[in-house]
């Protein structure tokens, strides 16, 4: 299939796959973080780690929308699914997602409350259009690439006199998650030597948005696309940059992403929302700037403001090591639970929800490679 | 002529109401003006709370599926012809020949009779051309709200010819793996017409009653392993069953695996794989390596089945991983379906 065969061809691949081998110096390791969970889901689905040298790791970072949303932030949500009246649209993948007390989305629906899942923000308007009578709630989440679609059905419902809608906003930024992921590493001897950056992110907020990033920590950033040969190409393009001490944002996605970015879309963010003083992360901790909230004039399109949200302190599942693998500190065959009480089909954690999870690419794509115990699952 | 009922059943804008499901002379309508005049056969003809029928000596198979989709009516098909091809293909998949169906009717309140009609036309339709006749059947309506429009269960009984012995437990290390044909054309279908997802695209369901084709099959082949249709969770989820269910491994190759370009498409732009789209008109066969070709050549001479292929191997594994030789070079497991396929986020 056109635009799509081009980026998987094995015999390119293997190309790549040498080109890596002799760029790669036997005598170091390399540790490249992809940020991205669309990134972990193609290196696993394509087997793409089969094809890299042995001192070549891929340590699979955060990117992944549902899973650095704190447990906290999913109880307020199911708070507010059960609110009278309430109908709480959200993606689907956040539904599964365990809460507090082993609740989720899903269970709270399956209680009684009113959740739907949505596909694009659109949907969550037409839900409030079709519904005068009832609160609609938008469960926002996700980097950059999912703010605008928020955005516009901010404006959307201002524009339509729509009083019933309101955005439950937890978006999040990249850059500065990038940058605590280095810096809560700093003290630890497996640091992150180069970075694969986001390619849909990167759409909207451009290469430029890592430059302080390379030159402040002086680690270099190859933005990758999501498919194979992208990957390949651009754990290249970092090995090049390593061997030769260099540490600059390049481009491997040239075909979708600019150094300015979509600047329409970077305009409709900051007119609808604003940076947080900080936001707290599942498995970073709090990062200041790090989050957007909704700007005071669209204070009334606010879920936060307009209904009262408990903040009770949110129980992890014990055990689970989900925050330390988004720290790219654990592989999520660490995890004690990974495999044996934690799967797809009854997750513990977030990593093991979403498909852009890494304990879910393990567990999905990569068993074969794990002890016989994992693999059959006991 | 006088007319039993006074008027006519209003199949234009009339609804179901609890009366059609009530036992008394409302109910005796819709099922003579509309079960009884499309399924049109000699066993409902009589009239009576069951069918009978002989039987030849010999093993018979019964399969029962409950049938609840949404929409209800989309490319290519809608939940009456699906109903219809659904059981006879699971009473197919142990090599059988499908002789009778049943169906049970369960009907919301409010239910447009417009759409009643056109459901059990093309159920009719199906069956019909399946040869395969619905010969009895059952109505019951529930209040507004408590269904989801319609419900639809099929039964059937099948007979198996002598000397056929397939079931999911018979694969074995060396078996050859063959698909029936291109895969994820239900799924894509119905993602297209579903509310909230609605796109453009001219793929239309496989929908189909395979069982000629395993006929042919099974005169060339009796000694078939397994047969099993992949629907709902996709030929991953399929081959991951099969392989639980016979104690083996499998090695497949991605290259191999037949789907089309549109489905294929579709599937990118929403995140999906299609090894996990269902499929309703295809099916997964698992024979012995030196019965493969034969058998491909069989299937490939059958409309349902031109594009059959033989996508990999049963292997020994105690871990009953399926696992596949990517396009692109590299291995990977295909594990089953968790939860349902969702388009990603990012």
């Amino acid at each position: 299939m056109k635009y799509v065969d081009e980026f998987r061809d094995s015999g390119l691949a293997r190309r790549l796959a040498d080109a890596i081998r002799r760029e790669a110096d036997s005598g170091r390791q390399y540790r490249l973080m992809e940020f991205c969970g669309g990134h972990t889901h193609a290196i696993f689905r394509y087997g793409v780690q089969d094809l890299m040298p042995d001192n070549l790791q891929f340590v699979h970072g955060p990117g992944c929308p549902v899973c650095v949303l704190p447990v906290s932030r999913i109880d307020m949500a199911i708070a507010l699914a059960r609110k009278e009246g309430v109908i709480l649209c959200s993606y689907g993948d956040m539904l599964r997602v365990p809460a507090s007390g082993r609740d989720s989305l899903l269970k709270a629906r399956a209680q009684g409350c009113d959740v739907r899942m949505v596909y694009s923000t659109m949907d969550a308007l037409r839900v409030a259009r079709e519904n005068p009578d009832r609160e609609v709630v938008f469960f926002a989440i996700g980097f950059e690439t999912t703010t605008p679609p928020t955005a516009v059905a901010m404006e959307q419902a201002r524009a339509a006199g729509l009083t019933n809608f309101s955005v439950f906003c937890n978006h999040v930024l990249t850059p500065p998650a990038m940058q605590a992921i280095l810096d809560s590493s700093a003290d630890e001897e497996v640091s992150i030597d180069g970075f694969l950056g986001p390619s849909h992110v990167s759409t909207i907020i451009g290469s430029r948005a890592y430059e302080p990033f390379a030159r402040d920590h002086g680690r270099p950033v190859v933005i990758a696309g999501f498919e194979p040969l992208d990957i390949m190409q651009s754990a290249l393009m970092l090995l090049r940059q390593l061997n030769q001490g260099r540490a600059e944002v390049e481009n491997e996605y040239t075909r979708a992403v600019t150094r300015e970015g979509n600047l329409k879309a970077q305009a409709l963010m900051n007119r609808t929302m604003t940076l947080r003083a900080s936001f707290e992360w599942r498995g970073l901790g709090s990062i200041p700037r790090s989050a957007l909230r909704i700007r005071d004039e669209y204070a009334d399109l606010d879920a936060e403001r307009r209904y009262d949200l408990p903040s009770l302190p949110a129980r992890e599942v014990q055990g689970c090591e989900c925050p330390a693998i988004l720290r790219g500190q654990l592989r999520p065959t660490d995890c004690r639970l990974f495999g044996t009480v934690c799967t797809p089909e009854n997750p513990m954690g977030a990593c093991m929800v979403s498909s852009e999870g890494a304990c879910a690419a393990y567990w999905s794509y990569g068993r074969s490679r794990q002890p016989d115990a994992v693999r059959a699952g006991a | 002529m006088r007319r039993k009922f006074g008027q006519r059943l209003n199949l234009r804008d009339g609804s179901v109401d609890m009366t059609h499901g009530s036992g008394g002379r409302a109910m005796a309508q819709l099922v003579e003006e509309l079960f009884l005049a499309r399924f049109d056969n000699q066993w409902l003809a009589r009239g009576n709370d069951q069918a009978a029928f002989e039987v030849a000596p010999g093993r018979m198979v019964m399969s029962t599926d409950a049938h609840v989709i949404s929409p209800l009516f989309f490319p290519g098909g809608d939940i009456g012809s699906l109903s219809v091809h659904g059981t006879i293909n699971d009473v197919a998949m142990s090599g059988a020949h499908p002789l009778y169906l049943s169906a049970a009717f369960i009907l919301e309140e409010g239910f447009p009779l417009k759409d009643l009609e056109r459901i059990v036309t093309s159920m009719a339709a199906a069956a019909d051309q399946a040869g395969v006749p619905v010969v009895t059947g059952d109505t019951k309506v529930v209040e507004r709200g408590k269904g989801d429009g319609i419900f639809i269960t099929t039964t059937g009984v099948g007979k198996v010819p002598a000397g056929v012995d397939i079931s999911a437990d018979r694969a074995r290390p060396g078996d050859a793996i063959l698909v029936s044909g291109s895969l994820g054309n239900h799924g894509v279908a119905i993602m297209s017409s579903r509310e909230g997802l609605a796109f453009d695209t001219t793929i239309e369901s496989d929908s189909a009653a395979l069982h000629t084709l395993v006929a042919d099959m099974v005169a060339a082949v009796p000694g078939i392993h397994c047969l099993r249709d992949p629907t709902r969770g996709g030929l991953a989820t399929t081959l991951n069953e099969l392989a639980q269910q016979s104690s083996v491994g499998m090695q497949l190759v991605e290259a191999a695996i037949p789907v089309e370009e549109q489905v294929q498409g579709a599937c990118e732009l929403l995140g999906l794989d299609p090894l996990y789209v269902a499929n309703e008109g295809k099916l997964v066969c698992i024979c012995d390596a030196g019965d493969a070709e034969r058998l491909l050549g069989v299937m490939r001479r059958h409309p349902l089945g031109e594009k059959a292929a033989i996508i990999g191997e049963v292997v020994a594994d105690d871990a009953c991983l399926v696992q596949m030789r990517t396009r692109f070079g590299g291995n990977r497991v295909v594990d089953w379906l968790a939860g349902e396929q969702l388009p990603r986020i990012c």
